[in-house]
């Protein structure tokens, strides 16, 4: 009977596509090399790829996570928006493909002996995207809108640096008493409570970007719209359909838009990361924000040249609680614990994209700065087990005490994991007895802050600024971060002078001692620093890794595919160059920019 | 059928959802704000001054009941407020871009697996305890045992990236896009629609009148048709009310396997985020719904059902 037929073919459908997986998986592998490869990259004498080897259309499609929360600069707080935003806007200083600060809106700066006042020199011909004229007034209206207490802004915390910015938050202060002055049409000042070396890097962050006062004025809360966003960076705004995608045009208003080669951007939200890897590999997005975490053997495999791995700004790690039992005035329990987990392994076999162990709080690769690293570090495992067996004795327990401590973490397959593989180090070395506790996102940041039910629990920073100091001030005495309870008068006084200090060399070596002192108090376990990992179309290049994680799409452009590249040999320039893709032009302003902090090589 | 009967009927029951819905708001506007954690905790924890001014703005230092009596003023007004997480946008522009794509999604769902279920159930039941039967039942067990967050990614990597008939995932109303989160969606529910219709078919086929509609020498297909079907579906009616509810106001799963901008996410996002005015506006949303679903099963069992008589009820 027909009648049976549908649901029989949609059955079937379905069993087939198991049994094809089932066929295809395996070799799957030799076909790396079958798909379309991109031409090889010339380059033209200024440095910029060939015309010949670029694709006809320069339209790039980027995998963005989540739905961003808003494109209003001052309001965004999450890592979605953050990728938008640095192509739609432009803060006085910008960063190259590398993560470098580089001058922006600003084409220039000084900094003071005292390295507290900042004076920033703009570009004479910037305009925003609807012609209008960009001046340094601007820039001062919207970073005192971003620290009105009207405005709300979440982000507002990394203007702390500047003066009276805690006062104005609070309301105590009109916003005029921040510490940011004009000087002249395009001058700006702003002064700092303290020396900030990371202060330039902040202002690439959205929070610091302008943003345009008629149009905020025009619209309201309705300014960030497609069609009503007014914005001054290489792109603009054309269309935002919730959920679906946020659409981006090479804004030909932009200083630099005769060198911005990507015509057009999409943004996709997709918030499953193997729907995202499905796109990819159907050829619908060319850049993924992530892979999912338990596939890294198959996409190496199948995907060696997309799957991009680079260390990131983070740490992971677990924290104890250190105001209760059994942890509270316990060092050697909590050394125990720390020397008896096999990092090697977690990174290895556990979080397998290239997690690097760790053994410290700060993630290496801050520029100047080396992270601290504790005795046991050199110690072979066999070492650092016995070492714990000894410890966990005098702490006194045994086979028959054994320790009963609970490992809570919030909802997730890779805390999990990374859950049961340390508790099961410990039962193996100790013969600790670990309860897994998981809890919902927001119950365990509540059950972390309060410090009563937690004993070790989940813990980890991203940095939002390139300085170790944004990893040590979590654990001064009362930060509201600091779901430790740790406490320590020496560890404040030296961040206090961190605070003040203005010779780079000297403050480096005060973050030093305070991570030494942080961890020779064993406050947490530290476990691997962060990688970022995505597929990315060998088509798009531009960009390089960078330690943030920032990839201004203006950067970048798409290569031809060899099968449809019409005349590659005939080269226009001198010898086809592979190797680095060509930096941001525009290298000659950077030897422009004056910088004369006293001291500085002290 | 009583025509007066049934418009009495419909205005009682339309006047029952104020209070239910009273009720509804009240219960969620509570219980979200019991859950523990506000909109604004996150793992980086704002300094206490910031912390302040957006309690202040979005009114979160008032007492609770003067933002439950904020809430019900507004809600009267038809407006829901703007979104805690999603700023650019207001609850009342969510739903409104969200619910179209959930009711398409969801009521093409529907209407194919009541097609396709009910033909296929009604098949079987003609030609019970025999192959068909036991193939048709077999695969209706298998569809609705195999859960959609099996079934989308394999269909995914079958049809979208193996074959590439069809886009991956994404929306953009083309019926490309369509397809795949449709009969994902439609498969568990095609399979429990042919099981009741089969059940029902049987039970009905074995009763008197059928076997008075025969003995007349009436054709069979006409005993089917005209005496058979229409009892017969009626516990896939009384079953269709909260199914499309369900179908319409759109599947997490699907939503975020397809990545498609439906409902259904912004319903878990906002509890997960403690989005109070969002999770707000979809309870009640969803309430109307349900409510308003209910409501026309209920006049659909009155036409079909002739042992229905809203007169006699009063």
């Amino acid at each position: 009977m027909n009648r049976t037929l549908p649901i029989g073919i949609l059955m079937a459908c379905s069993l087939l596509a198991l049994t094809a997986c089932g066929e295809r998986e395996g070799d799957f592998g030799g076909s790396a090399e079958r798909r379309p490869q991109p031409v090889q990259l010339v380059l033209t004498e200024e440095g910029r790829p060939a015309p010949s080897v670029l694709a006809d259309e320069q339209v790039v499609f980027r995998g963005n996570g989540e739905e961003p929360e808003t494109l209003d600069p001052h309001l965004a707080i999450g890592v979605p928006s953050s990728h938008i935003l640095r192509d739609l806007f432009e803060g006085l200083t910008s960063e190259s493909p590398e993560g470098d600060v580089i001058p922006g809106a600003a084409l220039r700066w000084n900094i003071s002996r005292d390295a507290r006042t900042y004076t920033f020199y703009l570009r004479r011909d910037l305009t925003w995207s609807n012609g209008d004229p960009l001046t340094a007034e601007d820039f001062v209206f919207s970073l005192r809108r971003a620290a009105n207490p009207a405005t709300a802004a979440n982000s507002a915390r990394m203007l702390l640096p500047v003066l009276n910015a805690r006062e104005v938050l609070a309301g105590e202060l009109p916003v005029e008493e921040l510490g940011i002055s004009l000087l002249d049409e395009f001058t700006l000042q702003i002064t700092l409570t303290g020396p900030t070396p990371y202060f330039l890097g902040l202002l690439t962050h959205p929070i610091a970007y302008p943003v345009n006062r008629k149009n905020l004025e025009q619209f309201g809360d309705q300014f960030s719209r497609p069609g009503n966003l007014v914005s001054n960076g290489a792109y603009v705004l054309t269309k935002w359909v919730p959920r679906v995608e946020i659409v981006l045009e090479r804004n030909p208003a932009f200083r630099e838009a005769d060198d911005t080669l990507v015509e057009r951007v999409h943004y996709l939200p997709i918030e499953d990361h193997s729907s995202e890897v499905q796109a990819f590999r159907s050829g619908e997005i060319d850049w993924t924000n992530q892979v999912p975490n338990n596939q890294f053997k198959w996409l190496q495999k199948n995907y060696p040249d997309e799957l991009v791995v680079s260390p990131w700004m983070g740490s992971y790690f677990f924290g104890f609680n250190l105001t209760r039992e059994p942890f509270v005035d316990n060092p050697s329990l909590r050394m125990a614990l720390i020397l008896a987990v096999d990092r090697q392994i977690l990174a290895e076999k556990v979080a397998q994209f290239g997690e690097q162990p760790s053994y410290a709080l700060v993630p290496p690769g801050i520029d100047g700065y080396v992270p601290f690293s504790p005795e046991y570090a050199d110690w072979s495992q066999a070492e650092r087990d016995h070492e714990a067996q000894r410890l966990y004795e005098q702490a006194g327990y045994s086979e028959e005490r054994p320790l009963r401590v609970e490992i809570r973490y919030n909802t997730s397959e890779n805390h999990k994991k990374m859950a049961l593989a340390v508790a099961s180090m410990w039962k193996q070395v100790l013969g600790v007895n670990t309860t897994l506790v998981n809890e919902e996102f927001r119950v365990f940041l509540q059950n972390r802050a309060q410090k009563v039910l937690t004993q070790v629990f989940r813990a980890g920073w991203i940095s939002e600024y390139n300085d170790p100091y944004s990893f040590l001030e979590l654990f001064r005495s009362g930060h509201g971060s600091n779901d430790y309870g740790y406490s320590n008068s020496t560890f404040d006084a030296l961040l206090d002078q961190v605070g003040t200090e203005r010779v780079r060399a000297r403050r480096e070596r005060l973050m030093f001692e305070a991570e030494r002192v942080l961890m020779s108090d064993h406050a947490i376990i530290p476990l691997y620093t962060y990688v970022t990992k995505r597929l990315v179309s060998p088509q798009l290049r531009g960009w390089q890794n960078n330690l943030m994680d920032h990839h201004q799409t203006r950067h970048m452009f798409k290569l031809r595919w060899q099968s449809d590249a019409p005349a590659a040999t005939e080269n226009p320039g001198p010898e086809p160059q592979t190797g680095p893709d060509p930096a941001v032009s525009g290298d000659t302003e950077v030897e422009t920019v004056t910088t004369e902090p006293a001291g500085q090589d002290a | 059928m009583n025509q007066e009967g049934i418009l009495r009927h419909a205005a009682t029951r339309f006047l029952g959802l104020i209070p239910t819905l009273l009720v509804l708001i009240t219960i969620a506007f509570f219980l979200i704000r019991v859950a523990p954690g506000g909109p604004f905790d996150s793992e980086k924890v704002l300094p206490p001054e910031i912390r302040t001014n957006l309690d202040a703005k979005y009114h979160l230092d008032e007492p609770l009941l003067m933002q439950y009596f904020r809430y019900l003023g507004q809600i009267v007004s038809g407006d829901f407020g703007p979104s805690f997480q999603y700023k650019d946008w207001s609850v009342n522009e969510l739903i409104r871009r969200g619910f179209p794509v959930s009711g398409t999604i969801g009521g093409l769902a529907m209407l194919l697996a009541f097609v396709i279920g009910t033909l296929t159930g009604i098949a079987a039941a003609l030609r019970q305890n025999t192959m068909l039967d036991y193939g048709v039942m077999g695969v209706a067990m298998l569809g609705i045992s195999i859960p959609t967050f099996v079934v989308a990614p394999l269909l995914i990597l079958g049809v979208g990236v193996y074959a590439g008939w069809l886009p991956a995932g994404g929306w953009d109303w083309s019926w490309q896009r369509m397809v795949l989160p449709v009969v994902t969606l439609a498969l568990p529910v095609i399979a429990y629609i042919a099981r009741l219709t089969r059940g029902s078919m049987i039970e009905v086929l074995h009763s008197n009148y059928i076997r008075t509609a025969r003995a007349k020498g009436l054709p069979e297909y006409l005993v089917i048709w005209r005496h058979a079907f229409k009892p017969a579906i009626l516990p896939v009616i009384s079953y269709m009310g909260p199914a499309t509810a369900a179908l319409i106001t759109g599947s997490v799963v699907i939503e975020r396997i397809y990545s498609i901008p439906g409902l259904g996410s912004y319903f878990v996002q906002g509890a997960l985020n403690r989005d109070y005015t969002l999770v707000m506006g979809v309870v009640v949303f969803y309430g109307v719904v349900i409510t308003v679903l209910n409501f026309i099963v209920d006049l659909l069992y009155a036409w079909l059902n002739p042992r229905i008589r809203y007169d006699e009820l009063q």
